[in-house]
């Protein structure tokens, strides 16, 4: 018998959490390092770029004034709700999760997971946590970066005070917990969405939709948004206009576990899809 | 049936329904010899892909050695090979490779390496990454993997571009590749589909060498290719597909035996074919023969391609006939399924 035949834990480890963490390795390279991980940096820079452009504008001009009325954290606010989750972390994870198998199916390469003596909801596992874990990395320095740069915007003296005098650091918490939150939630559909749809792009743009009008939805249908979750997690109050149909926001207690455990149903749907999935990318 | 003429009978059973039993038996006594365990074994496995047939109520056991799977392009070799790896599940049957089950991935992949005719790669990933990245996944630690991507780079020779991006490689350069991917961990089966594509003659040498040192260790090596005289000489056993049918299989000299016993077709183009053709005709072993339209050349069929070459040669000296051209018109593998096909017809009706 081959010698490749032994299994045998490998730095005490089980064999599944070194799977995890190999499968973790190799799709993280691929998708930070491979040609078309440039969509992903400029989602990901294009918030900063635009605030760090406004940091160039107002250290010269100064700010306009009804922008110093609004104030940083509001402004922080909205930049997070509109620009980060609604656009840049929400067309990342479109990108990072879709590809997980959906990417590999049109690529031709995802025979290569299968041809590796690994079970089929360890490679669900590995390949989603490496998902989530680059969306998060990623678009937590997003956050981070914007944060910085619009408070530096109103000056290196709010910055500090915010940071070291005021809310500035319970909140940046809250905006990465929200983040890393988004990546879950987003990240948990889209993969489900790759999985089902021969042509995700379609469902994915309607799911878009379906969140950015949220806030006119009746709160029953709200509670099948992610966004209605995180927002529930805001530091700050965030208008979301005349239109908008108020409903009370769920707790954290109730929010994170449930989304956890919305994750765990479809990794164990999408483990059940994938021991029964064939490759087949084309003709014989 | 004697002990060889069973072990290079021919299965001839192009209607899955017929009763070839006389004719023809699945397994020699070589499989026989062979444990379950030891062998890759089809019991009327099935594959349909919606209406169409991939293949149909295959049965085969195979023992270790070279064994080729050969037939024209849609045949089925690909479908038995994603079969046997799991990529497709049959519609009907069953397939166990020493014993697993396809369905078993991670107790199977330790013993099977399979190289798919997929050209493509994971992106953003350089020769070295490819190998030793699949190893870390099959769970090994970063020592073991690194000494077998090594060992699997230089055995394959492609470690000289091992930290090039695949995306630049050449047609020759991947299938080395995927080849080293697909030995790396030492498997005891080897799939391979049509893995001699794309290779120069010097690396096609390589390659073959290589087989044979994994055949030789008591190894399965199971090669695709639709030319059979690429592999014919290296197989201990060959599988002829045609349609999704196993048409054929055994020993390749009873293969070739059948082959031989086919009147072959060979052009000949001169500036004398009326003299030629006189001489010709009064060949004991020729089957047929035609004058081409424009009255420059022949078509003979002949039973004794042995002799019909040495005679020919004779009649060109006498008779001082200029030849332009002698071509063997059928010896293509489609005219070897021709035949085959058309025997097993006629043992049929």
């Amino acid at each position: 018998m081959s010698e490749a035949t032994t299994q045998r834990p490998m730095d005490g480890m089980p064999l599944w959490i070194n799977q995890i963490l190999a499968v973790m390795r190799l799709e993280i390279r691929k998708t930070l390092l491979g040609r078309r991980a440039f969509l992903l940096y400029a989602l990901a820079g294009i918030t900063p770029a635009i605030l760090g452009l406004m940091v160039v504008v107002s250290s010269a001009f100064g700010l306009p004034p009804g922008l110093e009325e609004f104030g940083a954290t509001m402004m922080f606010a909205a930049v997070v709700f509109r620009m980060i989750l609604g656009f840049a972390l929400y067309l990342g994870c479109v990108w990072i999760f879709m590809n997980l198998f959906r990417g590999e199916m049109l690529d031709r390469s995802l025979h290569y997971y299968f041809m590796v003596p690994i079970r089929r909801d360890v490679l669900v596992a590995g390949k989603f946590i490496s998902g989530w874990t680059t969306s998060t990395v990623l678009f937590g320095v997003t956050t981070l970066a914007s944060f910085l740069l619009l408070n530096l915007a109103f000056g290196v003296d709010q910055l500090q005070r915010h940071l070291f005098d005021g809310p500035g650091l319970t909140q940046l918490f809250w905006y990465m917990v929200i983040v890393a939150l988004g990546c879950l939630g987003y990240g948990t559909v889209f993969l489900l969405i790759g999985l089902f749809f021969r042509n995700p792009i379609v469902p994915a743009v309607m799911f878009w939709g379906w969140e950015a009008l949220s806030f006119l939805l009746p709160p029953v249908l709200k509670k099948l948004t992610v966004i209605h979750y995180l927002e529930s997690l805001y530091p700050v109050e965030v208008s979301q206009g005349a239109l908008a149909i108020l409903t009370e926001g769920t707790p954290a207690w109730i929010t994170i576990p449930g989304l956890l455990i919305f994750c765990a149903i479809v990794m164990a749907i999408a483990a059940q899809r994938i021991r029964r999935m064939e490759v087949q990318y084309g003709s014989d | 049936m004697s002990s060889h003429e069973q072990d290079t009978a021919l299965k001839q059973n192009v209607d899955p329904q017929a009763d070839l039993a006389t004719e023809a038996e699945p397994e020699g006594p070589l499989a026989e010899q062979v444990p379950d365990e030891r062998c890759l074994c089809f019991d009327n496995v099935s594959k349909f892909y919606g209406e169409v047939l991939g293949v149909n109520r295959v049965n085969l056991r195979i023992p270790p050695g070279i064994t080729s799977l050969v037939g024209p392009n849609g045949s089925g070799k690909s479908t038995l090979m994603n079969l046997m790896t799991g990529l497709l599940e049959p519609t009907a049957g069953e397939i166990k490779l020493l014993g697993f089950s396809p369905r078993d991935p991670q107790n199977l992949f330790r013993h099977l390496g399979y190289c798919a005719q997929f050209d493509s790669f994971p992106p953003g990933l350089n020769g070295y990454h490819f190998v030793y990245s699949y190893l870390r996944v099959h769970g090994m630690s970063r020592e073991e993997a690194k000494r077998r991507t090594d060992n699997a780079l230089e055995r394959t020779n492609i470690a000289h571009a091992a930290d090039r991006r695949m995306a630049g490689y050449s047609k020759g350069m991947r299938q080395r590749i995927k080849l080293a991917q697909a030995t790396a961990h030492d498997p005891q089966v080897l799939i391979l589909d049509e893995p001699l594509n794309g290779l120069d003659p010097m690396g096609r040498a390589e390659i073959i060498d290589l087989f044979k040192e994994l055949a030789a260790a008591g190894k399965h090596v199971i090669i695709s290719s639709h030319i059979l005289h690429e592999v014919d000489l290296i197989s201990d056993q060959v599988i002829l597909l045609n349609e999704g049918y196993v048409v054929a299989e055994g020993d390749i000299r009873s293969v070739r035996g059948e082959i031989d016993k086919h009147p072959l077709q060979i052009m000949i183009r001169c500036d004398k074919p009326e003299s030629l053709a006189m001489r010709l005709v009064r060949m004991p072993h020729l089957r047929e023969l035609k004058m081409h339209d424009d009255r420059q050349g022949l078509l003979v069929a002949t039973s004794d391609s042995k002799a019909f070459y040495l005679e020919l040669n004779d009649i060109v000296l006498e008779e001082e006939i200029a030849i332009e051209a002698v071509t063997p018109a059928d010896e293509d593998v489609h005219a070897v399924y021709q035949y085959l096909i058309g025997s097993g017809q006629e043992s049929t009706s």
